[in-house]
This record gives C-alpha cells, structure tokens and sequence, in this order.
C-alpha cells in the first residue's frame, strides 16, 4: 500500500511523489533522469510572482459536493477563491437544469486575538453554523496558514462536537505555506473524502466507472460512449452526492480525464477496495482517447465493443483532422499548463500538425502514487524530436521572456490568469479552461476549429498588443528566462 | 468578535494589493504564502466585474510564495532576494511591500528589510496586512498610512485648485474607475483641478502631487478619515468630508454646493454648472416619467446589501430623487465602532422624514434570514451583490449586481455616480424589471 488512509492527512507531493515546482531542461532529459528510481532535486527561485495554493485546489472540489458544507478556518481572504467557486457552481447548475444555489461555505473569520488565544471557539462555531444553515451530509474543515501556525487543534474541536453534529465531519489539511504544488490540495481533499466519506462496499457494481473529473461538460457524450460498453459514468466529485460518493468502492473501474487530478484517489481506491485505476495517458485527441477506452476496456472484458466504437469514432472524424492538419502545416505553439495537461497536449497538438516549441509545466510529478513515471510524458518522450520543457509554479516572467524569443504563433494555457499575457504579446491565446477541450476525437476535431477560428481573426489580440506594454523591464528581456532558477547541484 | 461569514462581501486586508494595482506603474510585492495573490485577486478583480490584472496584478505580482522554510526560520532573507530582483525584472515606479499572515505571525523584521533598499534609493514602502488584522477596508487605510509617512515629500507650493480625490476602493468597488473619472469630471466643471490617483491617468505622479493639493476631499461615510487626518496632520492640508456617494440631481447638486463653498469657488459659477447639469438630467428623468407613472412595473420597497459608500449613497437616491421606500439596508463591511452613529445619523435623515433600518455585518445568513422575516407587498428591488441573486429570486425580487462580488456583469467604465450615473443606474434598473418577463 502506498497510499495510507489511516493517516489524518496525505502527505504533500513533494514528499510522496518527488513534485518539483524548478526546473529547466528538455523533456527527454527530465525523463530519462527521472525514470529507474531516478530522480531530479527541485530548483528554487530567487525571483518569483505570486502563486496558488492547495487551499484553492481542495475547495474547489469540495464546495461542488452538492449536499456537504465548507468550514473554511481561516481568515476571511483565504475564501476570497469561493466567489469563483460559485460561478462555477451556478454554471455547473444550469447546465444540469438544477436551478441556482450558491455554494455552502462559511468561513471562521480569524482575527487577532485567535492567533494569540486561539480560534478553537471560532471553529466550534464554524461547524454549528453549517450544520444549522445548510444540514448538510457532510462537513469539511479547510484549514489555512493561519490555523496551522497558531496550531489550532481541529481534531480536538470535531471529537468535542461528535455527539451535536450527526454527520461526518472531516478535516482537510491544505494549509497554503505546506507545499508549493498547489495540486496537494487536491490529494487533500480527496484524503478527506476517502477517510470521512467513502464507506466499504456492500456489492460491486459492475457497471459503474468513477469518471474524476472538474466541471464535467462532456457528460453526454461520454455516457454515449460508455453505454456503448455497457458502463454508466458516475461524475466525481463536484457535482455528485454525499450519497455516491459512499459508494465509490463499489465502482468496477476508476478513470480520469487528468492524471495530476485523479492519480491520488485512483490509486487509493484500487489499493484499498481493488477498483482498478486506469492509468494511460489521459483521453485527449485520438491516441489519448483510445488508449484511455482500452485501458477501460480491459479492465471490464469489453476489448471487441471498444475497437468497434474506436473505428466508428474515427471515421467519423477523419476528415476533419485531416483538413485541420493542412490548415495548420507551419504553425508553432507555446504550452504553458499543469503537469498532465502539458504532457498530454504535447500529443494533441502532434495530432493536429502544431510544432511545440516549448513546454512549461506548472509541475512536475515525478512519478504518481502507483509508482510510476506519468504516462503522458513518456509518451512525449518517445519522439523523435526532443523538446524544451520547463517547470515553474505558473512564473508569467519565465513565460513571458519565452514567448517574446520564441515568438510563437498560439499559446496554449490551463490556469486562469495565465493566457491574457500571451494575448498582450499579441500572440494568439488559446485558454484551456475546460477539461474536455480536446476529449475524444470528436472533442479533438471541435479544438481544432476553435484554433482555426481563433487565428482567422487576430484582430483583437494584434490591436491590444499595439497598446499595451507588459510590467517588465527591457532589462529582463535580454536575460535568459531561467536567470533566477537555481542551478541543479549535482 | 464577529462571527462566521457566508458569502463574502470583502476580503482581509492584504486586499490593499489591489489599491496598489490600481495605481498606474505602482507594483505591489506580497511576502505571505503562495495562494493569497491568487485568492485575493480572484475575489476582488476576477469574479467581481472581471476587471482583469491589468498591467502588474493577477498572477504577475511579485511574491515571496513563502513555504514551511519561510515560517520556521524567518522569511527576511527571502524577502530581501525577492525584493532585489523584483527592482531589475519589474518596471514599476513604486513598490509597495505587503506582508500576509505568515509574516505577520512570525513576526519577520520587513521595515529592516525594506528600509534597506529605500536607503539605497528605491521608491518603495511597506505596510503589515497580515488577513487577521482586519479587512481590506482596513487594509486600505493601512496602506494610505504607509505611502504618506514612507514616501510623500511635502511639497514646495501649494497649487491653488489642485484637489486630492479619496472615495471608493479600487476593485472591491467594481465601478470605481469610473466613478472616480465621473466624480473628477463634476469637479472640473466648477473648475477645480481634481487629483485622481488611481487608474489611468498619471500614475505614481499624482501621488507624489499629493501634498501640493490645496485640499482633500473625501467622499465616503468613514473610511479614508485616517488618511485625510494624517495628511492634515502631517502637510497641513485641509479636508472636506462629504459622507455620500453622490448618486442623482439632489444629491450631486447638493455635493457640488459643498464643495464649491469649501474651495472657494464663487457661487454663481457653481449654480449655473448645476442649472446646466440639472436640465439636462431633468430632460431625461422627465422622458423617463412616462414608464413610471404609466405602466404598472413600478417595485416595491427597495434593499440594499452594499458596503456603506453605496448603501448610503444609494439609499438617498433612491429615496430622495426615484422616490421609492426603503425597507432595511445592510452594510458589509467592518465599520469600527466610533463610526457607527455618523452612520446611523445619516440613516435617520432622507427627504420626506424618512429613516431607513440599518444591519451591520459581512454575513450572507443575515441579509437572508432578514429578509426571509419580512412581508413584502410587491416585487422589492434588491441592490446587492451576486450572492444576493439566490433570496430575490426566492422573494421574487428584482436584483442587480451593485456590489462585491459582482460575477454577473461586465464591468468597465460604468458607474452610478452624479448626474449621468443616476441616469444609468435607473436604465439599469428598469432594465432588470422589464427584462424579467420578457
């Protein structure tokens, strides 16, 4: 067992999976130096822009659970993130046709005097109040830079109030100063979910697939595609249930749509209850899709039906990559995005004839809780032409040097706040907000009209360039974009 | 000690990074952990009117993105790297330090680490913001004290004309740039010279002009009093404190008066601006009379969920020019409480003798529990924040996104204040109401 649910708190990814947030090399470097036990030291930064932490990562998963609460123990800045939480909340809704609702979050309000005192009674009160307001299924304690150094001892307060509050209450150690890989916020909630939630199963369901994803968009066509192997998604965890997700154990296989996303509970969910995670590259653009759907298929003895759906997925797309192919012969591109995001990327844009001058990874797992390299980059690794590959914690000043050199003709980006700096540059920005751009092959053919279309008109991006100057130096530009990167002692 | 907030209306005081960001080529640098730059500026710039990063926020501030290391052993030596790069790779000309709560807690020495590089030059400053000391009106405050006594000069002269312009805080008001520009723009037009600070404009210039003006103004119930009094006290400038937001024909008329009378302005230049102004307006409400007077779509008793600029400065148009009813009003954000009775006295004053109910506090139960209380007659008209969407649409209200968070509207030079404001905040209005069964 890697994974050890009986501990309070999953462990950082620093520590459990080797995640670096510096580096500067090539791709075919960073793997071959980090596979056979390899590994590679992180590289700080001397110079660096503000960040994210996993605070924002675990809520955003957690405040989507639709009957639980959020008691975010901290002051009230660190909630600033639930405004966004709640757009995506009230989309998610209407496109379920849930009707609107805002999310169940309060927030404990630190002050002063509780980080002399204490904020236990603030916590008490925390947890009284969203039991009270919202009578939920679950209550999830978030914890903040705050409450961790003052110490508070949340265990304690949840023991105190077992008898008042009649469901669950879990803690959920994201505490931002904890790691630099905003992502441990994920695996925190996730702890979170599979200690306090997720209940022994009392019978398979041979059916049922945990699909991990974030918003969900593509809800339809995958349930179109796992019907046509007799398999039902079950969308996890925003928008699920207290109830469903009790009963992943039950699920006959684990997927996801993002490796940086899914690996901790996958992986958590075979070791402990045997639901085999599926672990290929993820299902973007043709290979990834169809990689993703055997590795499905294997697992639930549907290798004909999965061929069969493949070859009629493809036919039907075909042409379309191919006229895409032939419209984007010459194009480059710059990829700026989380770690699965970047590696999986490097092979949809291979598919669509885009050359990837440069990748950047907002980090870097070195190897995922199974044990394993991420599939995607190995894949990546695996052509011909090697590639630059950098890894900083979103760092606009290492992108932005990179794309005035490299001068490419598309930016593609996963991470709000990040595309509109290429689009200042004049280069035309293709933001990657939605998991499922590019799922699929059908997905794949969408993204690429979405890129035809963006480059069709470039009036917009080449009219705010003319105007607008970014915030750095002439100074800077002449550096080389990793000059406050530590250098690797080796 | 307050309590539990649901729905935030505002953030902790290292939300001033924002007032820093609104100041042109100003650069804020944050010594806290790496999610605070992100979390603030998501709620006060992202999910709240979209206002961007513009040119130095966002993910682009510098910071020290300080970790476990930075809390056991002391962050100072970070903050100093993260300083010394910030002057080479940022083009800025000012930089303002700000400290999360880690710093705080830990108590780095950042004055020591800052003082070091103003001696040497630098056009910085820095200012305690730790999230537990208070929100980001207070935070604002905090910053103003640091800029006045760390970076102002006084100045040679005194420039006759020359007025400061202090009023809403840039992006937790979403309509600030505009506001600002529209408020500059009323006191060009009995010719006084207005200081605008923030947004486009001159920049860091006009803060350094700060001390040559001839007077503040401060168009706010309380918050900016700090700032005025140690300008006073440390330049001898004078301020004039008007406490609304001047939204509508009575009350801009009645602001122009004010401070046409504080600067010295002679009084017929300002009557004919306002008969002027009046006309035009009047021309308008007078077209807009047909649809109130003649149509049915006319809303009930009204409510505001606002900080105290708006609630207040909406309060009395509402009252005093659209001749609507007030039903309770709340105030969102921490009003110490010496200032609490200028507030209420302002709440017990409109035309016609009439008060309105005030509630105090930044949590969502209580607007919603409030409200919930009341019997409303017809369809209330509910001014607030897009959290507020959920219990009008319960109350069958009808709602429009005035204050933080505003996720529900584009917002880019629009603003509610002085004549034309009041114009487009009644098309605003009517909007909504026709729109809601159409």
């Amino acid at each position: 067992m890697t994974i050890n649910l009986k501990s309070s708190e999953a462990p950082i990814r620093e520590q459990r999976l080797g995640a670096i947030t510096g580096y500067s090399g090539t791709l075919k470097d960073l793997v071959g130096r980090t596979g056979c036990g390899g590994t590679v030291k992180n590289c700080d930064r001397t110079f660096s822009q503000s960040s994210s932490c996993s605070s924002g990562c675990a809520q955003t998963l957690l405040a989507g659970i639709v009957d639980a609460a959020i008691v975010n123990h901290a002051p009230i800045g660190c909630a600033g993130d639930t405004i966004y939480h709640n757009i995506a909340n009230q989309y998610g809704r209407f496109y379920r046709e849930w009707g609107n609702r805002n999310i169940q979050l309060v927030n404990t309000n630190i002050e002063e005097p509780d980080t002399v005192f204490g904020g236990a009674d603030k916590l008490r009160e925390g947890i009284r109040e969203a039991w009270r307001r919202f009578t939920p299924k679950a209550i999830f304690i978030t914890t903040s830079c705050a409450s961790g150094i003052i110490g508070d001892d949340i265990r304690g307060v949840i023991s105190e109030l077992a008898d008042e509050i009649p469901v669950p209450v879990i803690q959920v150690s994201c505490e931002g100063f904890r790691s630099k890989v905003w992502a441990s916020g994920f695996d925190a909630a996730f702890h979170a979910v599979l200690t306090g939630i997720v209940k022994p199963p009392r019978e398979k369901q041979p059916s049922l697939v945990n699909m991990v994803n974030f918003r969900g968009s593509a809800r339809a066509y995958i349930t179109r595609l796992f019907d046509r192997i007799g398999l039902v998604p079950s969308f996890i965890i925003p928008f699920s249930t207290v109830a469903e997700l009790e009963r992943i154990s039950e699920a006959a296989v684990t997927a996801t749509v993002c490796t940086t996303l899914g690996s901790y509970i996958g992986t958590a969910l075979e070791e402990q209850y045997g639901v085999p995670y599926v672990k290929t590259i993820p299902p973007h653009g043709f290979a990834g899709i169809e990689a993703w759907l055997r590795g499905i298929g294997a697992v639930v003895g549907k290798q004909a039906e999965v061929e069969e759906l493949i070859a009629e997925e493809r036919a039907a797309t075909e042409g379309d990559l191919a006229e895409l192919r032939r419209r984007f012969k010459g194009k480059r591109a710059v990829i700026g995005m989380g770690p699965s995001y970047s590696q999986s990327y490097l092979g949809v844009l291979d598919e669509l004839g885009i050359e990837v001058l440069h990748a950047a990874s907002w980090h870097y797992d070195q190897r995922y809780d199974y044990g394993e390299q991420p599939p995607a980059i190995l894949r990546a690794a695996e052509r011909d032409k090697d590639v630059t590959f950098s890894v900083a914690d979103q760092q606009l000043f290492e992108i932005t040097n990179t794309l005035s050199r490299l001068k490419p003709d598309l930016y593609f980006s996963r991470h709000p706040g990040s595309s509109v700096w290429a689009a200042k540059l004049g280069i035309t920005a293709i933001p990657v907000i939605d998991e499922y751009s590019a799922f699929g092959h059908r997905g794949l053919v969408n993204f690429g009209w979405r890129i035809a279309d963006a480059l069709t008109n470039r009036n917009f991006v080449n009219k705010l360039a003319e105007r607008v100057k970014l915030p750095y130096t002439e100074w800077w530009y002449q550096q080389d974009p990793y000059t406050f990167l530590e250098k690797e002692a080796v | 000690m307050a309590g539990v907030i649901e729905q935030i209306r505002n953030v902790c005081a290292l939300g001033a990074l924002q007032s820093v960001a609104a100041i042109e080529r100003a650069i804020p640098i944050i010594h806290a952990g790496p999610g605070c730059g992100q979390k603030l500026w998501s709620a006060l710039a992202n999910g709240n009117g979209f206002q961007g990063a513009g040119y130095s926020g966002g993910h682009s501030v510098p910071c020290t993105n300080s970790t476990e290391q930075e809390i056991v052993f002391g962050g100072e030596e970070k903050l100093r790297e993260t300083i010394a790069n910030t002057l080479k790779v940022m083009d800025g000309d000012l930089f303002v330090v700000l400290t999360g709560c880690t710093s705080d807690i830990v108590g780095d020495d950042v004055g020591e680490v800052v003082r070091g590089f103003k001696n040497k030059g630098a056009p910085i400053v820095y200012v305690e913001t730790g999230g537990f000391k208070g929100d980001n009106y207070f935070g604002h405050e905090l910053l103003w004290g640091a800029i006045i006594d760390q970076f102002l000069e006084a100045a040679d002269a005194v420039q006759p004309g020359l007025v400061n312009l202090w009023s809403v805080i840039p992006y937790q008001d979403p309509y600030w740039t505009g506001t600002l520009h529209a408020v500059a723009d009323l006191l060009r037009s009995i010719g006084l010279t207005p200081n605008i600070i923030y947004g486009p404009g001159e920049g860091v210039a006009s803060v350094r002009k700060i001390p040559s003006a001839q007077f503040n103004l401060l168009l706010s119930p309380w918050n900016g009093l700090k700032t005025v009094g140690r300008l006073e006290e440390k330049f001898a400038t004078p301020y004039l404190h008007y406490p609304a937001l001047p939204i509508g024909a009575t009350e801009t008329s009645a602001f122009l008066r004010a401070v046409g009378t504080f600067a010295g302005v002679p009084a017929g230049k300002v009557e004919e601006t306002i008969r002027r102004e009046e006309a035009r307006y009047y021309y308008y409400v007078e077209r807009s009379a047909d649809l109130l007077f003649e149509t049915r779509f006319l809303p009930g008793h009204f409510v505001t969920v606002a900080d105290s600029f708006y609630a207040l400065g909406l309060t009395r148009f509402l009252i005093n020019d659209l001749g609507l009813i007030p039903e309770v009003q709340f105030i969102t954000e921490v009003v110490p409480e010496e200032y609490r009775p200028l507030i209420d006295a302002e709440f017990a004053k409109f035309d016609e003798g009439l008060v309105s109910p005030v509630h105090y506090g930044a949590d969502g139960a209580t607007v919603r529990d409030e409200l919930a209380k009341r019997t409303f007659r017809e369809r209330p008209l509910i001014l607030g924040s897009s959290w507020d969407r959920d219990i009008s649409r319960q109350l069958k209200g009808y709602q429009l996104s005035v204050s933080m968070p505003v996720s529900d509207r584009l917002i880019l030079s629009r603003t509610y204040a002085g004549y034309d404001g009041a114009l487009r905040l009644t098309e605003d209005i009517y909007s909504v109401i026709l729109g809601s069964f159409q």
